[in-house]
C-alpha cells in the first residue's frame, strides 16, 4: 500500500496507509501504552490506555483501531493524555488486588510497569474491592479472578490463535468475567497461552505458581527438547540443591522462529529433568547380577576396556552402537565418527521416524526446495498430507493457523483421520489410512476413485505457484518420490517432510545410518568424510538397528552402545538377546534399555547442555545450557571420554585447540556443567578457542567443513538466528540403494501430551494426559 | 477444578422441549440469514417452558445453533431477564428506577418483601413467588410499575398490588 | 393498560392512532394507514430520502442525527445483503414512548421499515424490542402476520416485483443493548457488546451488510411525513428540528403521561400546562430532560425549547424524550446513587473506564448515602465521572458520567449535608438501597 504522512508529537512519521496509530508510532519509538491490543489478534478498543489527541476529533481515539490517514495530526504525551491514561490505571487497580508481593507477575507484570511510567502514587479509592477466590482450571492453569484486567487476550489468543475457544466472557458490568469452556474447568490443548499472554498474574500455571520471584531466575534461550518442530524456548534457571533448576518455560521474548508460540510440551514438560528417578552415578553390573554405583573413571575404564576388546577380538561388526534423536548434532556426529573411526563400524543407528533418506534422495540436485518452518507463515497456498500437526507439529499447526488468519493463506488437507487443521482447510478430503500412495498417484494424473473433492484438491493444487507441500511418515518409499516429483512439476513449490523429534533430522543429517555417511552420503562412495579421512572409514556398510539385536541374539554382537535411545521399550528387545552382548546405555532414566545393560551413564539433556539441533524444517539452531545437574554428564564428553581412554587420539576425533594446549575441562571445575557454562560465556562473546574436547563448537567446525548443507553462516547463528540446512542442493548426495532399501521408519505416534519416553518420565504432561483423556471420555460417554 | 460438569448434548433428532416449542425452534432458525440470530429468542422460550435455561436446554440450543456450550453461556449470563436456576410460578419484578422511585417504588418493594416474606432474588417456600428488584422496564409514565412475569401492572399503590398479588395466587389456585 | 393522556396543546402525528383500533389492520387502513408505503414503491429510493431529508426529522433514539442523511448513507450497490433494523429497545429510565407505538399502532412500525427499507434497497427488516415488551411482541407478530396475509409483507409486495420480509423479536434485558452496534450484536446472537467504529452500520452492519438502524419513534414518523409532506411535517416543528416528539413525563408532575408537542415546545409550559404542574402544589427542584443519561436542569433553567439545540445549549440533551420531573421531596444524592446503580448495572463491562468507573461511583454514592461519607469524596465522585467522559468504548460511559457531574455540579450542598453522618434531610433511609448487595450478584 502507498505510504501516508502525519505527523505526531511533532513529529513527521510515514508509514503505509492502513498501518495502525499504535504500529505507526511504535516503530519511530513513540510508544503509546496499551492492554487490550496485542499484534496479531483482533482488536479491542477496551482498555482506553492508548487515547490520543487527533486534531479535528472532538473526543480522544485509541490509537490501536485508528488507521493512519494523510496529514493526521497527532499528539500522544499532552497533560490531557497523561491524565487519562493515569485515571485509567485508577480505575483498574480500583478492584486489582495489590497483591504483587505475592504474585506471579510481580517484577514482570505490566499493569506494575505502566503504573510506574503513567500511574498516580496515591489512590483515591476507598471502597472494598470485589473478591473472588482463585480457582485451578487444569492440571496447569490457575485463574486468580480479582487480578483480572480483561484485556481479552487470553480469549482471543485461544480463539483466534489456537482455535480452541476454551475461554469465554461471561457476565456483565463490574460481573464480567473471563471463563473455562467446561464451567470450572478448561478442555483444551493446555498449551498454556492464555497464561503466556496475560499481562498481569490473572492466569498462573502450576509449574510456576508461588516457586519463584522473577529476578531470582537466570534467563536462557534455548530449544525444546520434544518434537521436531524445535521451538525455542526460554528457560528460567535457579539454583538448587544440586545444579540448576528449570522452574519456568516460555518465549516472551517472541524470538526464534516460534515467536511466542509454545504447546503444552515447550511450557510444562521440562520437569523430567527435575524428576527423582533420574539416575546421577554410573552404575555397572557386578558378577551378582546387580548394579553398583562407581566413580566416572572406573566406568569409563570398563566400558573402555570392553569397547576396546569387541574391537579387537571380533572387529568392528562385532560392535553396534545406537544413536538419539535428542541429542545435538555434535554429539551425533561425534558417535557416528566415533563409531567409525574408533570402533571400526557402520552398525550405526537411530529410532527413524521418517524417511529423510527417500526424501533427501528424490530432492538431490534441487536447489531451495526444502522449506523452512517459516515459510509455513508466509506461503500462499500449502498441502498437508497425512499426520496431525495439531497433535504432532503444534508450531506448524500454529503457523499455519496464523497464515490463514492473517494472509489468508489456502490450506490443502488430506488425512484418513478428521484432524482438527480441517477447520483451516478448504477443502479437506479424508482418505482411507492405506491410500495414501494411492492418492500421491492420484494427483500425478493416475486414475483413483477418490471422489470430487479430491479431485477439487488435485486441480487447485496443479494451479498453485508457490505450494508448500508438507507430508507426515504416512508418505513411504515410492510415495515420497511420487509425492516431490508432482511439487517439482509445479512452479517454485517446497518441500517439508515431518519427523517427529527435536533432532531427528539432524540424527539423519548427522550419518546416524549404517549405510550413510554425514550428509546422506555413502558410505561405499566418494564423499567429502571419505576424502577426509580414507581408510579409517570402514566401507561395508553396517547393520540396521533390528539386524543388531538379531545379531546380538545369534551371539555375533559383543558389544551394544545405546546413546540416549529406549530401542529394548520400543522394539519389545528380549533380555535374552543381549544376554551375551557387553550393552552400554546413557540414559536420563532406567529405561527398559537401560535395564539390561552392563553400564549405565547417567546423561545430561538436551537443556543441560550446548550445541546445535535440526528441527525436521532443516532450521537449524543453538542449544544453549540453561540447567545443570550434579552427577551427570554430556554424551559429547562421555563420548571424548570413552574413547580417550580406549587409546584413540582426541584430537583427531574433536579438532580442538588448533595448536593451543588444552585443559581437558579440568581447569574449570569438576562438572562438564562448569565447562560447558564457560563454553556459553566464550560464544557469548564471539570467541571460539576450542580449547577443549567437550567443545560441542570444535565439532561444529568439522561439521560445517563436511557435511553437504551445513555450511551456514556462524555468526549469524551465534546472533540468535536460525540457519536452514538444506544437504540435497549440495550435489553430494548419491543415495544409490534401490528403493528396496528398509527405510526402518517407526513412527512415534506421540500426540500433544506424550513424547516417547522421555514423556513418561515428566509428571506434569502425564497428569495433563490422564486429565485430557478423562474429559474426551466424558463427552464421548 | 472437577471433570463433572460436561452435560450430554441430545443425539440427533431427540429434544428435551416440547414438540410444539421444538417446532418454534425449528422455525426460528430458518428466519435470519444466519442461525445463531436465534439465540437469544430461543433461550427466552426456551426459560418460559422449563421455568430456567437448564443445562440439558443450554446444550440442545447450542447443538441447534451448531455453537459451543460456552459460546450459549456467553451470552446466556449477559441478559439479565435470563436465569440458570429454577425461580417461582410468578417472578415479581418490581421497577425501582428513577421515575418509578420518585412514584413509590422503593416503597412498593420494601412492600412486597414484606408482604411476600422474601427479599430480592429470593422464592416463596411454597415455589409462588419470586421477588426481584429491577431497572426501567419502559412504564416510567405509569409509575411506579411493577411486572409479574412478562404482565405489566402500572399506578400501583401498595393496597393495589396485594389485590395484584391476590390475583395471581387465586389465578394458581384454579 | 397504560393510560392514554390528551392535551390540547399535542400535535399528534405519531400518536394520531393511539386509542383507535389500529392494531386491527382494517382499521389501520382506515386510517391512511398503508398508504406511504405505496406512494414510496411508486416514486422510489431517490425521492424517499429526499422527503426524509426535506423533513427535518432527526433520530428520535436520543442522538438526533438526521435520518435522511444516515438513509443517504447507505451505499447503492453493496455484494452482501442491506438491512433495516428498527430499535424498540427503549430502555432509558424515563422513556416508555416506544411502548405505546408497539402497543397501539404497530403498523405504523410495519409500514415505515418497508419505506426504509425501499429507500436503502434492503430486503428483510428486523423489529427488535426490548425484553420486557413481551406483551407487545405478541402485538407486533399479530401485526406482521396480517401484514403478510395481506401481501403488503412478502413477495411482491402491494403487487410491486419489490420482495420484503419483517422478523420481530426481543431482547433479554440489556440497556446497552439499544446502542445501535450492541443492538446488532445481540440481533446476530451476540453478547451485547458495541462494535468498534468505523466502519459505522450504513457500511457494515448486520451480517457484515449495510444497515440502517432507527429508532422506532423514528420509522412510526416516515409514512406520517410521506402523507402529509415533508415540509408540513418540518414546520410542525423548530429549525432544523422538524416534526413532532412524544414527550414522556414522569416523577412529580401532576398528569404523567405520553404527550406528543411540536420539536421546540418549551419545557416550562410543558410541565407547567400540559402535565399541569407539579403535584400537590408542591415546588418543582430540577428536570431531568431527556431520560437518565441527560444531565439535570435547575427549576431555573426549564426556560427552554424542547429541541436538540436549544436542550444542548442549555447544557443538557435532548435525549429520548424522558422528561423526568422532581420536586423539593427529592434528595438529590439518592437520585444521583439511583441513576448511577441503573449504569452500574447495565454497563457492558467491555471497556475499563464504564466497568471500573460505574462500579466505583456506585460504591461511594451507595456509601455515601448512607451516612459514610467524607468531604473528598464529592469531588472525588465528580473527578471520577469527568475521567470517565468522552473515554469510553461507547456512549454509556458518557451516559453516567454526565448526568453525575450535574448532579455533584448543581447540588453540591445537598452533597455536603450528607456529610459527617448526618442523616438524610429528606428522610431517605440508606436501606433502601436495596439493589447495591444484589446486583454484585455474580457466579
Amino acid at each position: 500500500m502507498a505510504d501516508v504522512t502525519l505527523t505526531v508529537d511533532g513529529k513527521t512519521i510515514t508509514a503505509p496507509a492502513g498501518t495502525l496509530l499504535i504500529e505507526a508510532c511504535r516503530k519511530v519509538g513513540i510508544e503509546i501504552p496499551a492492554f487490550c491490543y496485542y499484534p496479531g489478534l483482533s482488536l479491542q478498543a477496551a482498555c482506553r490506555m492508548c487515547l490520543v489527541r487527533i486534531e479535528k476529533i472532538p473526543k480522544l481515539q485509541t490509537a490501536c483501531t485508528t488507521p493512519i490517514a494523510e496529514g493526521m495530526i497527532v499528539a500522544t504525551e499532552t497533560d490531557e493524555i497523561k491524565q487519562a491514561r493515569k485515571a485509567m490505571l485508577e480505575l483498574v487497580l480500583a478492584n486489582h488486588p495489590l497483591d504483587c508481593p505475592v504474585c506471579d507477575a510481580g517484577g514482570e507484570c505490566e499493569l506494575q510497569d505502566m503504573t510506574f511510567k503513567y500511574g498516580a502514587g496515591g489512590s483515591q479509592f476507598v471502597e472494598i474491592k470485589n473478591h473472588r477466590d482463585e480457582q485451578q482450571w487444569s492440571p496447569v492453569v490457575f485463574f486468580d479472578r480479582p487480578r483480572c484486567i480483561l484485556c481479552y487476550r487470553c480469549v482471543r489468543v485461544c480463539n483466534e490463535g489456537m482455535d480452541v475457544a476454551a475461554l469465554g466472557i461471561q457476565q456483565r458490568n463490574a460481573g464480567s468475567v473471563i471463563a473455562p469452556n467446561d464451567q470450572t474447568s478448561l478442555d483444551c490443548e493446555q498449551c498454556g497461552m492464555c497464561i503466556d499472554i496475560c499481562p498481569v498474574g490473572a492466569l498462573t500455571s502450576d509449574t510456576y505458581r508461588y516457586k519463584t520471584r522473577p529476578w531470582e531466575m537466570t534467563h536462557v534461550g534455548t530449544i525444546c527438547t520434544h518434537c521436531g518442530d524445535g521451538c525455542k524456548t526460554t528457560l528460567g534457571v535457579r539454583r538448587s540443591d544440586d545444579g540448576m533448576q528449570i522452574v519456568r518455560g516460555d518465549n516472551r521474548d517472541k524470538s526464534g522462529l516460534n515467536g511466542e508460540f509454545l504447546c503444552v510440551k515447550g511450557r510444562y514438560a521440562f520437569d523430567f529433568a527435575n524428576n527423582t528417578e533420574r539416575l546421577t552415578q554410573p552404575l555397572v553390573r557386578q558378577p551378582n547380577g546387580e548394579f553398583a554405583p562407581v566413580s566416572w573413571e572406573d566406568a569409563i575404564q570398563v566400558v573402555a576396556q570392553k569397547f576396546r576388546a569387541a574391537r579387537d577380538e571380533r572387529g568392528g561388526s562385532g560392535i553396534g552402537v545406537i544413536g538419539s534423536t535428542r541429542i545435538t548434532n555434535e554429539e551425533a556426529y561425534l558417535l557416528q565418527k566415533t563409531a567409525r573411526s574408533a570402533f571400526g563400524t557402520n552398525n550405526i543407528d537411530h529410532h527413524r521416524t521418517t524417511d529423510y533418506v527417500r526424501f533427501t534422495r528424490a530432492l538431490a540436485g534441487q536447489d531451495h526446495r526444502m522449506a523452512g518452518i517459516s515459510d509455513s507463515i508466509s506461503a500462499p497456498a500449502i498441502f498437508v498430507l497425512g499426520n496431525d500437526p495439531t497433535e504432532q507439529h503444534p508450531l506448524l499447526a500454529w503457523n499455519l493457523r496464523t497464515n490463514v488468519r492473517h494472509n489468508s493463506a489456502r490450506v490443502y488437507l488430506a488425512n484418513h483421520r478428521e484432524i482438527k487443521l480441517r477447520h483451516q482447510a478448504k477443502p479437506f478430503v479424508q482418505i482411507s489410512g492405506n491410500s495414501y500412495g494411492k492418492f500421491v498417484n492420484f494427483l500425478g494424473g493416475a486414475s483413483e476413485p477418490f471422489g470430487e473433492d479430491a479431485a477439487a484438491i488435485r486441480d487447485a493444487l496443479r494451479n498453485e505457484p508457490n505450494l508448500l507441500i508438507i507430508f507426515g511418515s504416512e508418505l513411504r518409499g515410492d510415495a515420497i518420490d511420487a509425492m516431490v516429483k508432482f511439487g517439482l512439476s509445479l512452479p517454485d513449490a517446497k518441500f517439508a517432510c515431518l519427523g517427529d523429534y527435536v533432532n531427528s533430522r539432524g540424527a539423519a543429517d548427522m550419518g546416524l545410518y549404517p549405510d550413510l555417511l554425514p550428509g546422506y552420503q555413502p558410505v561405499d562412495g566418494e564423499s567429502t568424510v571419505r576424502t577426509e579421512y580414507g581408510s579409517r572409514f570402514p566401507r561395508q556398510a553396517g547393520l540396521d538397528m533390528g539386524q543388531m539385536f538379531e545379531a546380538a541374539s545369534r551371539n555375533e554382537l559383543a558389544a551394544l552402545y545405546v546413546v540416549g535411545d529406549d530401542p529394548v521399550e520400543r522394539l519389545g528387545v528380549s533380555a535374552q538377546a543381549l544376554r551375551n552382548t557387553f550393552v552400554v546405555v546413557q540414559d536420563m532414566f532406567m529405561t527398559a534399555t537401560a535395564k539390561l545393560a552392563d553400564v549405565i551413564l547417567p546423561t545430561a539433556n538436551l537443556y543441560e547442555k550446548s550445541g546445535t539441533v535440526t528441527n525436521t524444517f532443516g532450521d537449524l539452531q543453538q542449544v544453549k545450557k540453561a540447567a545443570d545437574r550434579a552427577g551427570v554428564r554430556s554424551d559429547l564428553e562421555l563420548i571424548v571420554r570413552i574413547a580417550d581412554t580406549m587409546g584413540e587420539d582426541v584430537r583427531t576425533l574433536v579438532p580442538f585447540g588448533k595448536g593451543v594446549r588444552a585443559d581437558m575441562g579440568q581447569s574449570r571445575g569438576a562438572q562438564s556443567g562448569e565447562a560447558d557454562r564457560h563454553g556459553i560465556w566464550l560464544a557469548a562473546h564471539d570467541l571460539e578457542p576450542k580449547l577443549s574436547p567437550f567443545d560441542p563448537n570444535a565439532i561444529l567446525d568439522e561439521i560445517q567443513r563436511l557435511v553437504p548443507g551445513y555450511d551456514f553462516d556462524r555468526i549469524d547463528l551465534l546472533a540468535g538466528n536460525s540457519q536452514h540446512v538444506e544437504p540435497d542442493g549440495s550435489g553430494l548426495v548419491q543415495i544409490s540403494q534401490t528403493a528396496s532399501r528398509p527405510d526402518g521408519v517407526i513412527p512415534s505416534g506421540d500426540t500433544l501430551f506424550t513424547s516417547g519416553t522421555l514423556g513418561r518420565y515428566s509428571e506434569k504432561l502425564n497428569e495433563v494426559e490422564v486429565f485430557q483423556a478423562k474429559k474426551s471420555m466424558a463427552t464421548a460417554g | 477444578m472437577s471433570l463433572t460438569n460436561i452435560v450430554e448434548s441430545p443425539k440427533p433428532g431427540e429434544t428435551i422441549f416440547s414438540p410444539e416449542l421444538a417446532a418454534r425452534f425449528d422455525k426460528l432458525v430458518t428466519l435470519y440469514p444466519r442461525r445463531r440470530s436465534a439465540l437469544i429468542p430461543m433461550l427466552l422460550y426456551a426459560q418460559d417452558e422449563i421455568g430456567y435455561v437448564s443445562d440439558a436446554a443450554i446444550a440442545e440450543i447450542g447443538q441447534r445453533l451448531d455453537i459451543t456450550v460456552l459460546d450459549v453461556r456467553n451470552v446466556l449470563t449477559y441478559y439479565s431477564m435470563l436465569r440458570t436456576k429454577p425461580i417461582g410460578k410468578y417472578n415479581v419484578q418490581v421497577c425501582t428506577n428513577i421515575s418509578c422511585m420518585l412514584r413509590g417504588g422503593k416503597e412498593l418493594f420494601h412492600h412486597c418483601e414484606k408482604r411476600l416474606g422474601i427479599g430480592h432474588k429470593q422464592t416463596t417456600p411454597d415455589g409462588m413467588f419470586s421477588l426481584e428488584e429491577v431497572e426501567c422496564i419502559g412504564a416510567c409514565s405509569w409509575a411506579p410499575a411493577v411486572q409479574v412475569n412478562y404482565d405489566f401492572h402500572d399506578e400501583l399503590t401498595p393496597e393495589s398490588l396485594d389485590e395484584v398479588l391476590q390475583q395471581y395466587r387465586s389465578k394458581a389456585g384454579q | 393498560m397504560p393510560r392514554l393522556v390528551s392535551h390540547p396543546e399535542e400535535v399528534k402525528v405519531v400518536s394520531r392512532r393511539f386509542g383507535q383500533g389500529a392494531t386491527d389492520i382494517e382499521r389501520y387502513i382506515e386510517l391512511d394507514g398503508y398508504k406511504a408505503v405505496r406512494q414510496a414503491l411508486e416514486q422510489g429510493p431517490d425521492w424517499i430520502i429526499a422527503q426524509m431529508k426535506a423533513s427535518n426529522l432527526r433520530g428520535r433514539g436520543g442522538a438526533g442525527f438526521p435520518t435522511g442523511m444516515k438513509w443517504s448513507f447507505v451505499p447503492k450497490q453493496s455484494e452482501k445483503p442491506k438491512y433495516v433494523l428498527v430499535n424498540g429497545d427503549e430502555s432509558e429510565p424515563g422513556t416508555c414512548k416506544d411502548h405505546l407505538i408497539f402497543l397501539h399502532d404497530p403498523h405504523s412500525v410495519i409500514e415505515g421499515t418497508i419505506i426504509a427499507g425501499l429507500a436503502i434497497g434492503a430486503k428483510l427488516g428486523f423489529i427488535y424490542l426490548r425484553g420486557e415488551y413481551r406483551y407487545l411482541l405478541k402485538i407486533m407478530e399479530k401485526a406482521i402476520a396480517d401484514a403478510y396475509a395481506k401481501g403488503f409483507l412478502g413477495k411482491g409486495i402491494f403487487g410491486s416485483n419489490f420482495d420484503f420480509d419483517i422478523v420481530s423479536q426481543t431482547g433479554a434485558g440489556a440497556y446497552e443493548v439499544g446502542e445501535e452496534s450492541a443492538l446488532m450484536e445481540s440481533l446476530e446472537g451476540k453478547r451485547g457488546i458495541p462494535r468498534i467504529k468505523p466502519p459505522f452500520p450504513a457500511v457494515v452492519g448486520l451480517y457484515g451488510g449495510p444497515t440502517v438502524i432507527n429508532n422506532a419513534e423514528t420509522i412510526a414518523s416516515v409514512s406520517h411525513i410521506l402523507n402529509m409532506g415533508p415540509e408540513a411535517y418540518a414546520n410542525l416543528g423548530s429549525p432544523r428540528n422538524g416534526g413532532t416528539r412524544l414527550f414522556c413525563i414522569s416523577g412529580h408532575a401532576e398528569r404523567n403521561g405520553v404527550y406528543e408537542l411540536p420539536m421546540g415546545y418549551n419545557l416550562k409550559k410543558m410541565i407547567y400546562e400540559v402535565a399541569g404542574g407539579i403535584r400537590g402544589g408542591r415546588q418543582l427542584k430540577a428536570v431531568v430532560p431527556g431520560g437518565s443519561s441527560t444531565p439535570v436542569l435547575l427549576a431555573s433553567e426549564i426556560d427552554i425549547g424542547m429541541d436538540f439545540d436549544q436542550v444542548g445549549k442549555a447544557g443538557s440533551m435532548l435525549g429520548s424524550g424522558g422528561v423526568v420531573v422532581l420536586d423539593d421531596t427529592v434528595c438529590m444524592v439518592e437520585f444521583a446513587l439511583r441513576t448511577i446503580q441503573f449504569y452500574q448495572h447495565e454497563s457492558c463491562g467491555w471497556c475499563i473506564p464504564c466497568r471500573e468507573g460505574t462500579d466505583w461511583l456506585k460504591k461511594t454514592l451507595t456509601r455515601f448515602h448512607a451516612g459514610g461519607g467524607e468531604a473528598k469524596d464529592i469531588d472525588n465522585i465528580r473527578y471520577l465521572a469527568e475521567n470517565m467522559l468522552g473515554r469510553t468504548f461507547c456512549p454509556l460511559g458518557d451516559a453516567a458520567a454526565m448526568p453525575t457531574i450535574a448532579f455533584v455540579k448543581k447540588f453540591r450542598q445537598e452533597f455536603e449535608d450528607h456529610l459527617n453522618g448526618k442523616p438524610c434531610a429528606y428522610g431517605r433511609s440508606p436501606e433502601s438501597q436495596t439493589l447495591a448487595p444484589a446486583l454484585v450478584e455474580v457466579s
